[in-house]
């Protein structure tokens, strides 16, 4: 909602600044957005009237004049604009004048002619009304007069971006109404005195849907003269507000809609055929509206229609064939009550929000529309002349809203603000809001009046109190709360803890979006139908990941194309895969996702350069393990998954139970994402990583460890981990620690062939070990893992 | 007994030139040897007549000892150059870098989530998650969210179908922590929330905070209290911050809350309110018993104030360079 700050002191004196009045209105919750000037920065441009003009003898297009200003002396001043003509009232910027954008008005020769000022078109003044050439004034204004003063552009538009429950405020009355309650001053309501008919035409108006529309008042008026100008006041007036001026009608209904709030409308009564009705349109009947498109209306949208055609959409938009024209004379005015539940979401189904239907569908004044033709009408005849009829009105009183008594408790109201009010307090600020309250066995009873659609229990009488009290005026107090801790449990580790193990090593967090370009995902996962957005941003963001390594992929892609090939980055997220077991069918999981990319560390003197591999980053998702003390507990099982390299894959367990995947993103879905290294990747239920091991102590053996090295040759495909198992499991209570130190294939080996080398750390509680004793441990182990895996000691 | 005190004044000589281990010790074997002159001139003592033998005795160890001493303090000199030399010898350039991989960093949405729990945390508010993938139920219904109200038109929400969508606020998490705790509740929630706009000022996806405060005698001043403390906190400065009302369905009365620019300007930073009764009933809770508050903020919007980042597309580019500046 777009205000004048001018025309709001004329409904109420408050003798405040623009600056004040905007303060005031955003502390009652009427936040302002912007406060703009209505003209531009200008000084000394006055009225004038061209007495003079000829064609400049070296030029096509320039004008010369001679400008009286009302000083006597003649202007003389070269303008080039198309309009110029002899009798033109004008705006004259005079020699010293300024003007937007810093133009200083200096005496000037334009092709060898003397000009003295400069004749301005409204852009020039920094004026938004879209008029060719320079502006054209009415015959009458005053000669010498500052234009500012003259247009009455010593004022301000303020900008009110009004929250959904204030349709009170979308007129100029509701927001003069609410800043005379903040400033206790007086408030004048614009009144106006009933317009007796002169005619007695009338148009009986059948209302089928009461409920829709309780009450539809309409008056004729013959005889108007559309051609006449509206006055300067109002356009500017509806200027300041945001509104274009086009014809008297349009003009003069949207002057009462701003002032009072009442969105009105207007038909040729010659185009009126038959019977005119209020109700409900037929499934699939057609409109043809004032913008010539032509609209399929739903049963639920309510119409004004007589027997050929609809006529408007109720509250909404008007349609061409029933609409005022410019050689119309004779019109029937409008102005209904259209209940907020028959207009909601109706306007913007039909792609038709209108200023009309913002209003109609959060609530309008029930009792306004009598007032409102009347305010019309009178507007009406001043401008165009006519006669009106008298105005009729069908009510469906029944149907109106009916406000009920609201108790509003004043310990619930000390207890939600917070601090006491007085009874005075209270009722002061409820009734003159307009609530009428009183107090009735200790409690107060309120009745929301006819334009505060949103007053309708004790929070909205708590919020009133409160908001016209003052926010500041409420104090900051820190709460007194019962000290009661939250049951936590040392095995749940925060899962920044467990992201930080990842930022220590030189990973670096990133947010990628939930939605997925739904092509390359399948690339990873063609075996998981994503959830799809119906309506998403872009193809690129139509599905929901089902995994986080797609947006991870994506964002090494970024950092490549912008030349930086070392990539280490992970991200924790939900991500969402259909099950028909979970909450609304949908499994959403939190994970961990990281990748690694390009070289294994930055440029340096000191480490050798090379690209990381699978060992890199299954050392970073060790360490992850290693900080929750469950290292014994997790597993890395060779396995396959769509998204990795069939051979460097393995599946992470813990305890047995799947918890992630690493490897190597397959070549085929690297190539998809366009990247240019091998990417190692892994992902793992964030839930999994947060579980923590309590610790429990252990004997630390007093006695000496003694280490023996051994080198195992096994075939290639017997894995460490089941080897290193082996060993443990055979090596007993004494074997304390197995070190795995080298891994050689190659010459010197048979074909098929590996070595794995182990450190063996032996120790006892109770004794220090013998050489025999560790000797026989080593054999044993030798000897089993020769019978298990066909492993042979290398000399 | 001149010839002692001769001898050991030329022994200390001696020591003192010894320029090395080896000199020293010929020095040391020349005086104090099986041959060397003091221990012949302990071996003469036994000629003594007992009387004298003390008195000798104990000056010919007078002596031997000034040498001893000499030669240790020289043989710890010796040392103590010969390993400066070698110390000096392994000097390496230190200022050469060090054979780090990089550090890492922490997403600036996730700094700003951690100070925000951090600060909750210390006045025992837990954190809560919810579904992303919600139902119209908890975004909307049972927030006192009409079902005509615009912000659930296709326009500012992601349906799958007309009960399934993508969270548009964390508020949701509200109803369903009070679905399974009783009060007194002190929560915060973190997450990603969802709208379909996209341009210079809108993300698609970003981060909302939501906290909620329940239990007996619960009241505008303290949702006043807590917030500007916070915000205080949060911005480590002497904020101006002012509440002014603002609507929301789930809360009544409801706030939005400013802080004063440097440059003058009020900058919305969150909204607010006190917990709408019909909220609570929603959620099973006694309104007449319990009152509350709850709050939501723009992660975004915090993290740009914080760290001056001025584009809100930043935060989802993934570009180390500018990941790597937190």
């Amino acid at each position: 909602m777009i205000i004048s700050k001018n025309w709001l002191d004329e409904l109420v004196d408050t003798g405040l600044t623009t600056e004040q009045t905007c303060d005031y209105l955003t502390m009652a919750g009427l936040e302002v957005d912007t406060a703009s000037p209505v003209c531009g920065d200008i000084s000394k441009v006055v009225i004038g009237k061209v007495v003079e003009c000829h064609d400049h003898p070296n030029s096509d297009h320039l004008h010369i004049t001679k400008v009286d200003i009302g000083a006597g002396e003649l202007l003389d001043i070269v303008c080039g604009a198309p309009n110029c003509r002899e009798g033109l009232k004008v705006c004259v910027a005079l020699v010293g004048a300024e003007l937007p954008g810093g133009v200083k008005i200096k005496p000037a020769k334009l092709r060898g002619v003397e000009s003295n000022g400069m004749l301005c078109s409204y852009e020039e003044l920094g004026v938004n009304i879209e008029e060719k050439g320079i502006a054209e004034l009415p015959e009458d204004a005053p000669l010498g007069k500052d234009v500012k003063e003259y247009f009455g552009w010593n004022d301000t538009s303020i900008d009110i971006d009004l929250t959904a429950n204030r349709a009170d405020c979308l007129s100029m009355l509701g927001i003069a109404r609410e800043m005379a309650v903040l400033t206790h001053k007086e408030f004048r309501e614009p009144v106006t005195a009933p317009v007796a008919p002169s005619i007695s035409d009338e148009v009986k108006v059948e209302v089928d849907a009461p409920a829709a529309c309780p009450r539809y008042v309409s008056r004729v008026m013959k005889g108007l003269n559309l051609s006449a100008a509206t006055p300067l006041w109002m356009k500017e007036k509806l200027r300041k507000c945001g509104i274009r001026s086009l014809d008297p009608i349009v003009d003069v209904t949207n002057y009462v809609m701003i002032e009072l709030g009442q969105p009105m409308h207007a038909y040729d009564l010659s185009r009126i055929k038959g019977q005119m009705r209020v109700r409900l349109a037929k499934e699939g009947e057609k409109a043809v509206l004032l913008s010539g498109d032509e609209a399929v209306l739903r049963n639920d949208t309510l119409v004004i229609a007589d027997d050929e055609k609809v006529m408007c959409l109720a509250g909404i938009f008007g349609c061409r064939d029933a609409g005022v024209q410019p050689d119309t004379s004779d019109v029937l005015l409008e102005a209904a009550f259209f209940a907020p539940d028959a207009i909601k979401e109706r306007a913007r189904s039909y792609g038709l929000a209108t200023e009309a239907s913002h209003r109609f569908e959060r609530g309008v004044d029930f009792t306004l529309p009598v007032k409102a033709m009347e305010r019309a009408t009178e507007l009406l005849l001043s401008i165009c002349g006519g006669s009106a009829g008298p105005v009729s009105e069908t009510l469906s009183a029944d149907s109106l809203p009916k406000p009920a008594p609201i108790t509003l408790r004043p310990n619930i109201l000390t207890r939600t603000v917070g601090i006491s009010f007085t009874d005075e307090q209270v009722l002061t600020i409820l009734n003159s809001l307009g609530i009428k309250t009183e107090k009735k066995d200790g409690n107060y009873v309120s009745v929301s009046p006819s334009w505060r659609y949103d007053i309708n229990d004790e929070a909205d009488l708590t919020e009133e109190v409160a908001r016209i009290y003052g926010y500041s005026n409420i104090p900051n107090c820190p709460p007194t709360a019962r000290l009661l801790a939250e049951r936590t449990t040392a095995e749940l580790i925060d899962a920044d803890r467990v992201k930080s193990v990842l930022v220590d090593r030189g990973y670096h967090e990133v947010v990628t979006y939930s939605f997925v370009e739904p092509k390359k995902m399948a690339v990873l996962f063609p075996d998981i139908r994503p959830i799809i957005v119906p309506k998403p941003i872009s193809a690129e963001m139509s599905a929901m990941r089902v995994s986080v390594i797609p947006g991870l992929l994506e964002a090494v892609g970024t950092n490549n194309k912008r030349g930086q090939n070392r990539v280490r980055i992970f991200e924790s997220g939900q991500r969402f895969i259909l099950d028909k077991d979970a909450e609304n069918g949908i499994s959403q999981v939190e994970m961990l996702a990281g990748v690694i990319s390009g070289p294994v560390a930055g440029k340096n003197w000191g480490i050798p350069e090379r690209d990381c591999d699978f060992y890199d980053i299954k050392g970073d998702v060790e360490a992850l393990i290693a900080s929750t003390g469950y290292s014994g507990s997790y597993e890395f099982r060779a396995a396959k998954c769509s998204a990795y390299h069939p051979g460097i894959c393995a599946e992470v367990l813990f305890n047995g139970s799947h918890a992630g995947w690493i490897g190597q993103i397959h070549p085929t879905a690297q190539k998809a994402y366009g990247l240019k290294h091998k990417v190692f990747a892994f992902e793992i239920e964030l839930a999994v990583l947060q579980k923590a091991r309590i610790p429990s102590f252990r004997e630390i053996s007093r006695y000496q460890a003694s280490k023996r090295d051994i080198a195992l040759i096994v075939p290639k495909t017997v894995n460490a981990a089941d080897l290193t198992a082996a060993i443990a499991s055979l090596g007993g209570s004494s074997l304390v620690n197995i070190e795995l130190f080298d891994h050689y294939e190659g010459e010197n080996l048979d074909e098929g062939k590996k070595s794995l080398a182990f450190t063996l750390t032996l120790q006892n509680n109770e004794k220090t070990l013998s050489d025999a004793e560790i000797n026989s441990t080593v054999d044993g182990i030798v000897a089993g893992v020769r019978e298990k895996f066909g492993a042979v000691l290398r000399e | 007994m001149e010839e002692l005190e001769q001898t050991a004044a030329q022994a200390v000589d001696e020591i003192g030139r010894a320029v090395d281990q080896t000199t020293l010790d010929a020095v040391r074997v020349k005086y104090l040897g099986k041959k060397g002159f003091f221990t012949e001139q302990m071996k003469a003592l036994g000629k003594l007549p007992p009387e004298e033998k003390r008195e000798a005795g104990a000056k010919i160890n007078g002596a031997k000892q000034k040498v001893l001493d000499a030669l240790n303090a020289r043989r710890q000199a010796l040392q103590d150059e010969e390993l400066n030399r070698k110390l000096a010898s392994e000097t390496i350039d230190v200022t050469l870098p060090g054979r780090l991989c990089g550090q890492g960093t922490f997403h600036p949405v996730t700094r700003v989530i951690h100070r925000i729990r951090e600060i909750f945390g210390s006045l025992g508010f837990t954190v809560e998650k919810g579904p992303e993938i919600e139902d119209a139920y908890h975004n909307f219904d049972a927030l006192n969210i009409q079902p005509n109200h615009p912000a659930r038109s296709e326009h500012d929400t992601f349906y799958f179908n007309p009960n399934i969508l993508l969270r548009t606020q964390t508020s949701g998490v509200q109803i369903r922590v009070m679905e399974k705790k009783k009060p007194p509740i002190r929560m915060i929630s973190p997450g990603r929330v969802y709208r379909p706009d996209f341009d210079m000022t809108h993300s698609p996806m970003f981060h909302q905070v939501e906290g909620m405060l329940i239990d007996e005698n619960i009241s505008f001043t303290d949702l006043k209290g807590i917030l500007n403390e916070f915000l205080l906190n949060f911005f480590e400065e002497q904020l101006e911050v002012r509440f002014r009302p603002s609507f929301f369905p789930f809360t009544e009365p409801s706030a939005e809350v400013d802080v004063k620019r440097r440059d003058g300007q009020w900058l919305e930073v969150l909204g607010c309110g006190m917990v709408n009764p019909i909220v609570l009933k929603n959620a099973g809770i006694d309104p007449d018993k319990y009152s509350g508050f709850a709050f939501g903020l723009g992660v975004e919007r915090f993290a740009m104030l914080r760290y001056n980042v001025n584009d809100l597309r930043l935060f989802f580019e993934n570009d180390l360079r500018f990941l790597s500046q937190f």
